[in-house]
């Protein structure tokens, strides 16, 4: 299992409503809504923190969930959002240009 | 909003008449005004699809019935249209949501409604629903439209207001307004069920059927901010309901 960092894109625009991440997309105006574990990923994606971190710390530590099913579920999440352009990742750690805050656009749209 | 409109044509006078009669006030003082002249037919390429570009507050509005630009920091426009009510419709449509975008509110794909002098949006994709209800609806609602409805931001908060833009039943709504009492979004049912709608569910509700037509990255952030505000002050449900008369028992 190889450990990756997460950063949110740019062209997005996400806003919490509730304490759920609606994001919506600078490319094609889609518009995707996250659960609270996927808002607590998508908070922690900010290009520093490891993966491995963000699903020991933050999931394990938020949620009653074993750290296997915890590493599955977030990397398929990850791997989805990514297919969607809202996230990306890579082996190093990524520069994020802005950091938005937890209820500010990330640029883009 | 009162938008002036100037032409010399008596055959688009007399098409505006009959499309727009109850939203006419003469005596208003425009908030913009377009100077309108009548093209013939074949003037441009009747199959080209809407295009709307801009910059610095002009914008040009174009399709195979017409061209116009609009200067909003002038507040003047003109448009070029073949003789139809529907080009002008679309202009209409546009410049207000251009302008309801900035001022927090936006033209939804919505039948609205008003009962108790409570307003009532339903939304949903073609073939949700929207008509149907407005069509079902019984003597002591007024419809403000079965088609697009007008949505805008107040001290008091948000309120839904009469539009002329008529679809299926092919009618104007009431000239009037009245804050809004929740937002329900339309599916078919085999009875009537209400489902509370969280809040971020009826920001992706309202983004999904808000008109838009411009390709403005600010603007589009600005109704997502809209959304977001409307959807943490006006409760927002599912509504399945059994095309029959019986729905309008529940909304009130």
């Amino acid at each position: 299992m190889n450990d990756m960092f997460v950063a949110r894109s740019e062209r997005v625009a996400a806003r919490k409503v509730a304490g759920e991440m609606v994001i919506l997309s600078a490319d094609d105006s889609s518009l995707y809504v996250l659960n609270g574990v996927g808002t607590a990923v998508w908070d922690a994606a900010d290009g520093r923190t490891p993966l491995s971190a963000i699903v020991d710390d933050i999931i394990c530590g938020e949620y009653d969930i074993d750290r296997e099913s915890a590493w599955h579920d977030v990397q398929e999440f990850v791997d989805a959002l990514v297919s969607y352009g809202v996230l990306r990742t890579s082996a190093e750690a990524i520069r994020m240009d802005s950091t938005p805050s937890k209820s500010q656009a990330s640029g883009g749209v | 909003m009162p938008v002036g409109l100037n032409t010399t044509d008596t055959s688009l006078i007399k098409l505006l008449e009959k499309r727009f009669g109850r939203f006419l006030s003469p005596d208003r003082i425009p908030a913009f005004t377009f100077d309108i002249n009548v093209v013939s037919d074949g003037t441009f390429d009747p199959d080209a699809d809407l295009q709307v570009r801009g910059a610095n507050g002009r914008w040009t509005l174009r399709r195979g019935d017409f061209l116009a630009e609009w200067d909003a920091r002038q507040r003047h426009g003109w448009i070029r249209q073949t003789l139809n009510p529907y080009a002008i419709d679309s202009v209409l449509r546009i410049v207000h949501s251009l302008v309801l975008a900035t001022e927090g509110g936006f033209l939804l794909h919505a039948s609205s409604a008003v009962r108790d002098g409570q307003a009532f949006l339903f939304t949903g994709p073609s073939g949700s629903g929207k008509t149907t209800i407005a069509r079902l609806a019984p003597a002591d609602v007024t419809l403000l439209t079965d088609e697009i409805s007008y949505v805008r931001r107040t001290a008091e908060g948000y309120r839904a207001f009469g539009t002329p833009f008529a679809g299926e039943l092919g009618e104007s709504g009431e000239n009037r307004s009245a804050p809004i009492a929740a937002l329900l979004r339309l599916d078919w049912g085999r009875d009537n069920v209400y489902d509370r709608l969280t809040p971020a569910a009826a920001v992706q509700a309202l983004m999904r059927n808000i008109l838009f037509f411009a390709d403005d990255r600010s603007l589009t952030r600005h109704l997502l901010d809209t959304a977001c505000d409307f959807a943490a002050r006006v409760p927002a449900f599912r509504l399945a309901f059994a095309p029959d008369a019986r729905v309008w028992n529940t909304i009130a």
